[in-house]
């Protein structure tokens, strides 16, 4: 069929099944506009902000386990995209990113919004194109979706130059994608797996270490099994919370830096960690070289490149960690370890997670407080900050794919316009944005996204007038000189919601919140809901610089 | 330790800027890196000598396995291969001294590919150590300018560095 390369591109966006993208119009990009004008089974959501597009189509992505879609014009467009393209790569989300480009014949002559986008964004994609031919652009939709989602999930970026938009081109399906260099593993290697299963078999302190991979592989039940079988607890990153559901007896919550001493403690006693779709990060291993000192560490993971890069690897797997779960299964009886488990308990009941009752608005109660609201049933969506420690320690999230949060970039403002792509992805499930008042500073402009989308989503502002993670960084390492983290000036966010025909409501007693809470979840529209809490509140516990991971304090 | 990497690539735009920045981007030292068309002009082929510990060219190779440009790569440091590097060496030469240089590119096989009125471009192929060494040999004449290709190689016999073969190692 002859088209436009804009028809195509769209005719090739249907093909893989999308629905939705999100974006912002310009110059250059403006025949992908006109072709998307005269389809109907695309929606396209006009953010207020390139990053939004960006981080929608990222939150799109973490909630839906599908591939997000988002377009931008070219120069100030693209450069727009960069934080949220670095996002999703350090988080591995799967993104298909487009951007308009200056005509071909004038590529190269710094013409007007001309900007190297796939020279600057090479280091925080999977992979990038410029499309020069325009009967390439079906081949190169297909090869970037696939790349995007398979193997290690990441952000593609296609960059479109005018002229090819413009031109005719006979459009057809390819059949074949000619990727000489791209072919993931996903099983994993026979006799690694075996030795991985005799080290389970003959562990006394087993403790599993889940990440990340196992909420992209879809392995979050098997993980569970695989748990019960060998009676292994199950620390979780950031970036796995919701693996195995929270309140699971095995579930130790959240590890590293911020996360619960019993978490990090079985980690340093355990005799065979099992590490699944991790990638070792610094905020978790702390201190690489003394991190599960006593264990034999068996690691699987898809990108070869993740095995052994920062700590030394016992048993090495490469493979899609559901599938090698699967076969573990496949070996592995059940093993009882009760006197290991009555020690993690015993961990449990000495070193809880914990926090002063009774003094006042308390931002672990609000987390508390939404979790019971909502069974642990919502999405979560968080900003960066001490808000989203809080969020991860308390909300013991069920569910894979219901916590969001930017975890290895940490990008302040990631979570409204992430909040906004996980309610279009999700309709049917309350979207909470746990948010601080500086991160929500930082996109704030997406929450007319938000109302004129008609997306009820809750927006709590966990109100400290600072950057509180920064702030108590200052405390504990720079003698409390406050050096830029107060905000002497906020606006009030409750008439700021007003501004906007949304409901905006405020907490500032312990005494109001539940009822507060339930009000907004039970409103139809967006909803703000500042809640003023003590500026000098701190994340508990903390692994201090140089400590080893076992030696957290408590407030 | 110095490792030679034969790495074959798709001949896309931009792939060269991929591994260059991505040695640079990951702090991986390059000692030379050469790279030219292959028998199939879709495939190009890069040599590339890198310094570094066991670690870190584990980490080098599956990083550049990572770049989807990059079909194949092989270590070919320990195993038997040729390498051959190219100079082309503009020395001063006096005609009174024109017979000694003469005399050093004879012994080392390599030629005189332009005469001026005061200089003389000399042409070499070899491995490191016999670039090495005539350029040394030829210091004492005044070296007016030098360019060197840095190093091709290949794998002796019957293995291959090419996408056919199938000894792909699998992890
Ligand atoms: C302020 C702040 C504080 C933080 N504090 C903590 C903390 O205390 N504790 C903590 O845990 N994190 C913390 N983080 C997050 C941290 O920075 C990292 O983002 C996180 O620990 C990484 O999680 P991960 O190891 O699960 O890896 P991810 O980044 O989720 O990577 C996933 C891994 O799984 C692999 N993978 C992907 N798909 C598959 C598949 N199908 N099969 C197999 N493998 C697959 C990938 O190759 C990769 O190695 C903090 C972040 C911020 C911003
Ligand atoms: C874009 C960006 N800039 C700066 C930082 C550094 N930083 C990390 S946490 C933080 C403070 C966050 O403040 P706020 O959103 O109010 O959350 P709080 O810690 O007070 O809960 C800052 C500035 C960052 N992570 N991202």
């Amino acid at each position: 069929m002859k088209m436009t390369a804009a028809g195509a591109l769209i005719e090739c966006l249907k093909e893989q099944g999308v629905e939705v993208v999100f974006g912002y119009p310009g110059g250059n990009i403006l025949p992908v506009y006109d072709a998307l004008c005269q389809s109907s089974d695309i929606k396209h959501i006009l953010v207020r902000h390139e990053q939004g597009a960006v981080h929608a189509a990222d939150g799109y992505a973490r909630v839906t386990g599908r591939v997000g879609v988002c377009i931008a014009t070219s120069g100030p467009g693209a450069t727009n995209l960069v934080t949220g393209i670095a996002t999703a790569y350090m988080d591995s989300i799967p993104l298909v990113v487009i951007t308009g480009q200056v005509p071909t014949t004038m590529v190269g002559t710094d013409a007007f919004q001309e900007v190297d986008i796939t020279g600057i964004t090479i280091p925080i994609t999977k992979h990038n194109y410029l499309v020069r031919d325009a009967a390439k652009l079906p081949l190169i939709i297909k090869r970037a979706f696939h790349i995007a989602s398979t193997g290690r999930p990441g952000p593609v970026l296609i960059d479109l130059p005018k002229n090819v938009l413009q031109q005719e081109i006979t459009y057809t399906q390819p059949t074949d994608l000619k990727l000489l260099g791209y072919k993931p593993t996903y099983r994993g290697h026979k006799s690694q797996v075996t030795t991985a299963c005799n080290l389970i078999k003959h562990a006394r302190r087993p403790v599993i270490y889940s990440g990340g991979g196992v909420i992209a592989s879809n392995g979050s039940e098997v993980l569970t099994e695989l748990a019960e079988r060998i009676s292994a607890p199950v620390v979780s990153t950031l970036m796995g919370l919701g693996g195995i559901p929270g309140c699971h007896p095995l579930s130790l919550g959240m590890l590293g830096l911020h996360g619960a001493r019993y978490a990090n403690m079985a980690v340093m006693e355990c005799d065979v960690l099992v590490a699944l779709g991790v990638r070792f990060d610094d905020r978790v291993a702390v201190d690489f070289s003394s991190f599960a000192p006593k264990a034999k560490i068996i690691h699987v993971d898809i990108d070869p490149a993740e095995i052994g890069k920062n700590v030394k690897i016992d048993v090495p797997i490469v493979g899609d960690v559901r599938m090698v779960m699967e076969t573990m299964l496949g070996q592995l009886a059940a093993q009882k370890e009760e006197q290991w488990l009555a020690h993690i308990e015993e961990l449990k009941k000495k070193y809880p997670l914990k926090y002063e009752q009774g003094t006042g608005l308390k931002p672990q109660s609000i987390i508390e407080t939404i979790r019971e609201l909502t069974s642990g049933e919502a999405i979560i969506v968080t900003d960066v900050g001490q808000h989203q420690m809080w969020a991860a320690q308390y909300y013991k999230a069920k569910k894979p794919r219901t916590f969001v949060s930017s975890g290895g970039l940490g990008t302040m403002g990631y979570g409204l316009p992430a909040a906004v792509g996980a309610k279009v992805g999700v309709p049917d499930r309350p979207v909470i944005l746990i948010t601080g008042d500086g991160s929500f500073q930082m996109n704030m402009q997406e929450f007319g996204t938000a109302v004129e989308q008609g997306l009820p989503i809750k927006v709590i502002i966990m109100n400290n007038h600072s950057l509180g993670m920064v702030r108590q960084l200052q405390e504990f390492y720079c003698d409390r000189r406050y050096m830029a983290t107060i905000f002497t000036k906020n606006p009030d966010f409750v008439k700021f919601a007003d501004v906007y025909d949304a409901l905006g409501l405020r907490v500032t007693e312990a005494e109001e919140l539940r009822d507060t809470l339930e009000r907004a979840l039970n409103s139809d529209g967006p909803v703000i809901i500042d809640c003023v809490i003590d500026q000098e509140e701190n994340v508990y516990p903390m692994v201090l610089a140089g400590r080893p991971l076992s030696q957290s304090i408590d407030g | 330790m110095r490792h030679i990497l034969a790495v074959l690539v798709e001949n896309n735009p931009g792939v060269l800027t991929r591994v260059a920045g991505l040695f640079s981007r990951r702090g991986y030292n390059i000692d030379s890196l050469t790279v030219g068309r292959t028998e199939n002009s879709n495939i190009s082929r890069m040599t590339i000598v890198v310094s570094g510990d066991d670690l870190v060219l584990e980490q080098v190779t599956k990083q550049l396995h990572k770049l989807i440009d990059v079909i194949k790569i092989n270590d070919i440091t320990s195993e038997q291969y040729v390498d051959r590097e190219l100079v082309l060496i503009k020395v001063g030469a006096d005609p009174t001294v024109r017979g000694e240089i003469m005399q050093i590119v004879d012994i080392f096989r390599a030629r005189i590919v332009d005469i001026g009125r005061k200089t003389l471009i000399i042409e070499c192929t070899g491995d490191e150590d016999k670039i090495s060494a005539v350029i040394e040999s030829l210091i004492p004449f005044g070296i007016k300018e030098l360019v060197r290709t840095g190093k091709v190689a290949m794998l002796r016999g019957q293995k291959f560095t090419s996408i056919n073969d199938n000894k792909e190692d699998d992890n």
